[in-house]
């Protein structure tokens, strides 16, 4: 670890990438994420890699797409709209199987919606969004340094799995500047062309073909049963979660990304009044952390959902819960951060506790 | 210890500066810190802000919803956060263009003559590092010493010749906090 920098979390995910062996950005800009492209314009000619402001996002994923298949790491970032653009190439890339990282700064919707932060494309990023039966892994950080480390995970996991990995984050966590601590640098000089990468056939003895076509459903279904396959291993291995302060918790907010961190300040402010408040913080939502739920659905009275969207992940954690517990839900929309006031007034009328004036 | 403080004014006004500065001063004091800066589609002119935190233990959330400090440099900007301020939470003002009066009773103002200040020590720009080192003074969240390191980082290359000026600023507006709390206080 190097000393700590101040920055922009849409510039330390830039950093992180690079450090992580990214050698490949493209893609479109669009804010609240511009800050992002602008750095790599800046840092990857510097280190001798690829950067290309492609025509439109549609240009850029399968740009991203073609870059996989060689098995080089590389990464598009976007926010809402450039993200619905790319849908199409997201599922190509699954059923590819080839590994991508994608970020998604998401902003108010929908439609040409807003520059505020959002978490109005949780269902997006985490049912597929684009055609066909398929998963990205979404991860979703909720510090500038949380997304810092992320970064070199994502790349792993992507590696790991060839799957396309999600960072989902808001406009918020893009434009706040916290100081970052980055991790050593990826030694790419000794990088490794997978077996399965299309990069010509050398001493290989035959060609590799990636597709994501398969003409005859008998054929396909296998491929689809792979793909399901690979998607259970990922459930069984890399579901990741966060829990704050709930152990003795009577009452579990959920929350991902940056709501989850002002929960963090709801549950300090709740304990100060008496209210015993927990906080658990999906890091994955894709695979989501289900087992959680069920286990603190014996110990706690009610779940109280929020998020900046209509109630999105809330599906996922009634779910998980499974009827056990009661699960609120509480939200803000079209790009309104929630004030940890106005969500401790809501925890405390479903509490059954006070909810006097909060200043 | 966490110091909470909203430095407001018109886009133009360094508002954001101030806060970078104030957020690499308490990075430099090793503590935590996060600045958000208000995001939409702003021009100068228009009202900018932003939040800076910095505290002994980790921040959760980085949005402040009730100041307990604002630097307030234009009018909008106190008619915006003077109804927010928590009980007992300052207000430090550019009192030069802001001819109004804090209403509320309870909480404590600090006005100063910044952008006077700022002429007379060659440039009006300095406003904001004079009410920033006004708020340092008062609140001690960071030293003086550690914003002069932070300008450092900042002002590089052509920009580097306007340190001297902006430490400048900084003691000035410290002195003048120091002067117009002994005679109101």
């Amino acid at each position: 670890m190097g000393e700590k920098v101040l920055m922009k979390g849409a510039e330390a995910i830039a950093e992180a990438a690079i450090r992580a062996g990214c050698m490949a950005f493209f893609g479109y800009p669009i804010t609240p994420q511009n800050e992002t492209p602008e750095y790599f314009s800046r840092r990857m000619p510097q280190v001798g890699r690829v950067f290309l402001q492609a025509e439109s996002e549609v240009a850029a994923i399968n740009m991203v797409y073609g870059a996989a298949c060689t098995g080089t790491r590389v990464i598009t970032t976007s926010s809402s709209p450039g993200i619905s653009l790319m849908q199409e190439g997201f599922s190509y890339i699954a059923n590819s199987n080839v590994p991508c990282v994608v970020v998604n700064v998401m902003r108010g919707g929908p439609g040409l919606g807003d520059i505020a932060p959002a978490q109005a494309d949780y269902n997006q990023a985490t049912k597929g969004g684009g055609h066909g039966d398929y998963h990205s892994i979404v991860i979703a950080p909720h510090t500038v340094q949380e997304a810092a480390d992320i970064m070199f995970k994502a790349f792993e996991l992507a590696d790991k799995y060839r799957i396309m990995v999600v960072m989902l984050m808001d406009g918020l966590m893009g434009q706040m500047m916290e100081p970052v601590e980055f991790r050593e640098w990826v030694d790419v000089k000794n990088n490794k062309v997978p077996v399965w990468a299309t990069v010509g056939q050398g001493e290989r003895g035959q060609r590799n073909i990636i597709t994501s076509l398969e003409i005859l459903a008998e054929g396909l279904e296998k491929m689809d049963i792979a793909l399901q396959e690979k998607y259970k291993e990922i459930k069984s291995g890399e579901v990741c979660c966060e829990e704050y302060m709930m152990d003795d918790a009577e009452y579990a907010i959920t929350a991902f990304g940056t709501v989850a961190r002002i929960s963090k300040t709801v549950v300090d402010l709740a304990r100060e009044r008496g209210i015993k408040a927990g906080l658990i913080r999906p890091v994955t939502v894709w695979p989501f952390p289900d087992k959680v739920f069920e286990k603190r659905a014996e110990q706690v009275k009610f779940f109280f959902d929020v998020e900046m969207n209509e109630g999105q992940m809330l599906l996922d954690v009634r779910l998980s819960v499974n009827g056990k517990k009661p699960v609120y839900y509480y939200g803000r929309l079209g790009g309104i951060v929630p004030s940890a006031e106005e969500m401790l007034g809501e925890l405390e009328k479903l509490a059954g506790g006070k909810n006097e004036n909060i200043i | 210890m966490e110091k909470q403080v909203v430095i407001s004014g018109f886009g133009g006004q360094g508002v954001m500066l101030a806060g970078e500065l104030l957020a690499e001063a308490g990075k430099t004091e090793d503590k935590f810190v996060t600045f958000l800066p208000s995001y939409g589609p702003e021009m100068r002119g228009g009202t900018a802000y932003c939040d800076v935190i910095v505290s002994d233990k980790a921040i959760a959330s980085p949005v402040i919803s009730f100041p307990q400090a604002a630097i307030i440099l234009n009018l909008p900007s106190l008619n915006k956060f003077e109804p927010l301020m928590k009980k007992n939470g300052i207000i430090i003002l550019n009192k030069t263009i802001i001819p109004q009066d804090v209403k509320r009773k309870d909480v404590r103002v600090c006005k100063i003559d910044a952008q006077t200040i700022a002429k007379e020590l060659g440039n009006e720009k300095v406003t904001n590092l004079i009410l920033l080192g006004a708020y340092a003074e008062l609140e001690k969240t960071v030293s003086i010493e550690t914003l002069k390191k932070s300008l450092k980082v900042y002002l590089t290359g052509r920009k580097e010749k306007l340190i001297p000026i902006n430490e400048r600023a900084l003691d000035t507006g410290a002195a003048a906090a120091k002067e117009y709390m002994a005679c109101h206080v």
